[in-house]
């Protein structure tokens, strides 16, 4: 019997910024329809990891499939890696959406314009029809009153929707999230969470690196625990959270029992 | 002697033309200055170092010499090495290249006034490099650069004066001869003093309009 191909696959990454290596040798599997929780200490790799899944960043070596197709870097069976085509690139890219813990809405666009412009830049589609399927994202994620604010005009909980909605817009099949309630106020973090909520809930392959510990524990359905550039556990909620708990993974939950994670406590 | 504005005013077709000179060479020299400029700041945002610091030369040099200098090297001195211009067309690429190394610097401050997240949040949902910078980048600057681009302009539009050096028939070289045929120097000075100042005062309404266009996602804030 063969396994089906995982959403993603991290193969034996490595990344280095200048002389220092950040990310360690990192394997990992992400099975379509995983919501796949990163954790760990500030530092530890988190959002860079995150950042080679969506070639934001290049690894060092190793290699990144996304779908089984080899990401930025076609394999050779010599070991050498060959640069993709940006054309190639940008297909196996075209699987993936992205939201950024500072939002990184356009702010010379309404919130339809954001969600609407690659459906008019890269997709081509006409106007109308850009702005209708535009449209039902912002809905989707209840904000279609507020179609034509600018992101000036709205809340961070908003603006944080209006980039899940510009990132749904070309319907990806693996959302990454890096933080994506880090920058708001507490109050605000509850509406982008159900927005997540309901994405997990429909089948969407998610990556979420968070610190919300309380939702990695009851959403997540794979927690990756990072520490100092290493994967040191990997595996469902109720495996890694399970007492006892490994020391370093104990600490480090330690700082978060109060803060809406005392389920685990 | 007495004062009278009225001999030279009475030249009117005449300063027109040389009205209609400066107007062109201004408004195609400023659009060259600020393309080129565009250019040269793009290839330096996208270029590795080495472009980087190829471009930065000729920028400093621009910067760093005066531009009557400049006009005269090219009028006086392309001749030596082949390149033989008409005033006017010499005073057009003068201007240009001359306003293109302030405007290069002006776009490289644009460039960097746009936080790098905007730009990866475009290249994740599959922009091109151009697409990037005609939809997000561009606009997103226009706020940062128009007002020291409008300064630029007027400066530019000050600039051209130094063209009737060269012989360009522009509105200088224009009344200032006719000051001379009329006796009238003081007269014609005066003149050149009002047009060239109802002219700053128009570029600098124009602009103004302009920014309030392109702010008007910081207006609605209000
Ligand atoms: N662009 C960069 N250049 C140099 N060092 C970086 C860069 N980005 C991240 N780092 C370093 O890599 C390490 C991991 O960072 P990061 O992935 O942001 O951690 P986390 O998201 O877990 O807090 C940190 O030591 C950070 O300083
Ligand atoms: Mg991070």
């Amino acid at each position: 019997m063969t396994r089906p191909t995982p959403a993603i696959s991290v193969v034996n990454v490595s990344k280095s910024f200048g002389q220092t290596e950040v990310l360690h040798d990192i394997s990992l599997d992400i099975p379509a329809g995983q919501v796949s929780c990163l954790i760990g200490p500030s530092g530890s790799g988190k959002s860079t990891l995150l950042r080679c899944i969506a070639f934001l960043e290049e690894t060092t070596s190793g290699r990144i499939l996304i779908e089984g197709q080899p990401l930025g870097f076609s394999e050779q069976d010599s070991g050498y890696r060959a640069r993709q085509s940006r054309a190639q690139t940008r297909a196996v890219r075209a699987n993936i959406g992205m939201v950024f813990q500072q939002f990184n809405l356009w702010p010379h666009m309404t919130a339809l314009g954001n969600v609407s412009a690659a459906l008019k830049v890269v997709r081509k589609l006409p106007k109308a029809e850009a702005e209708a399927r535009a449209m039902a994202q912002l809905t989707k994620v209840g904000l279609a009153e507020r179609a034509h604010h600018y992101p000036s005009q709205l809340s961070g909980g908003q603006q944080q929707r209006v980039a899940i909605a510009r990132a749904l817009a070309l319907e990806p099949k693996i959302m990454l999230f890096d933080e994506p309630t880090s920058a708001l106020d507490p109050e605000l973090t509850g509406e982008v969470l159900t927005v997540m909520r309901t994405l997990a809930a429909e089948g969407m392959t998610m990556v979420v690196v968070t610190h919300e510990i309380g939702f990695a524990a009851s959403v997540g359905t794979q927690i990756n625990f990072l520490d100092q550039g290493r994967l040191l556990f990997s595996g469902p909620p109720e495996e890694v959270f399970r007492k006892p708990r490994p020391q370093r993974l104990e600490q480090f939950l330690d700082t978060y029992i109060d803060r809406g994670a005392s389920m685990l406590a | 002697m007495n004062f009278d504005i009225g001999v030279i005013l009475a030249k009117g077709p005449q300063i027109l033309s040389g009205l209609g000179v400066t107007v062109l060479i201004w408004i195609a020299g400023t659009f060259l200055a600020a393309a080129l400029g565009f250019v040269i700041a793009t290839a330096r945002h996208y270029g590795g170092p080495l472009i980087g610091a190829v471009l930065a030369i000729p920028v400093e040099v621009l910067r760093g010499t005066p531009f009557l200098v400049q006009i005269f090297l090219l009028y006086f001195g392309g001749p030596y090495i082949g390149i033989t211009l008409d005033p006017i067309p010499a005073g057009l690429l003068g201007l240009s290249v001359y306003g293109a190394a302030y405007y290069a610097e002006i776009f490289r401050a644009g460039y960097q006034s746009v936080p790098p997240g905007h730009v990866e949040a475009a290249d994740c949902l599959g922009f091109s490099r151009g697409q990037t910078v005609l939809r997000i980048l561009l606009p997103e600057m226009a706020l940062i650069v128009l007002p020291p681009s409008v300064n630029m302009a007027i400066i530019l539009l000050k600039e051209t004066a130094l063209l009737s050096l060269i012989t360009v028939p522009e509105m200088t070289l224009t009344v200032q001869a006719i000051g001379s045929q009329q006796y009238a120097f003081l007269e014609s000075l005066v003149v050149l003093a009002l047009v060239y100042w109802a002219l700053v005062e128009l570029a600098g309404t124009l602009g103004r309009l302009a920014e309030r266009y392109f702010s008007r996602y910081r207006l609605a804030l209000k």
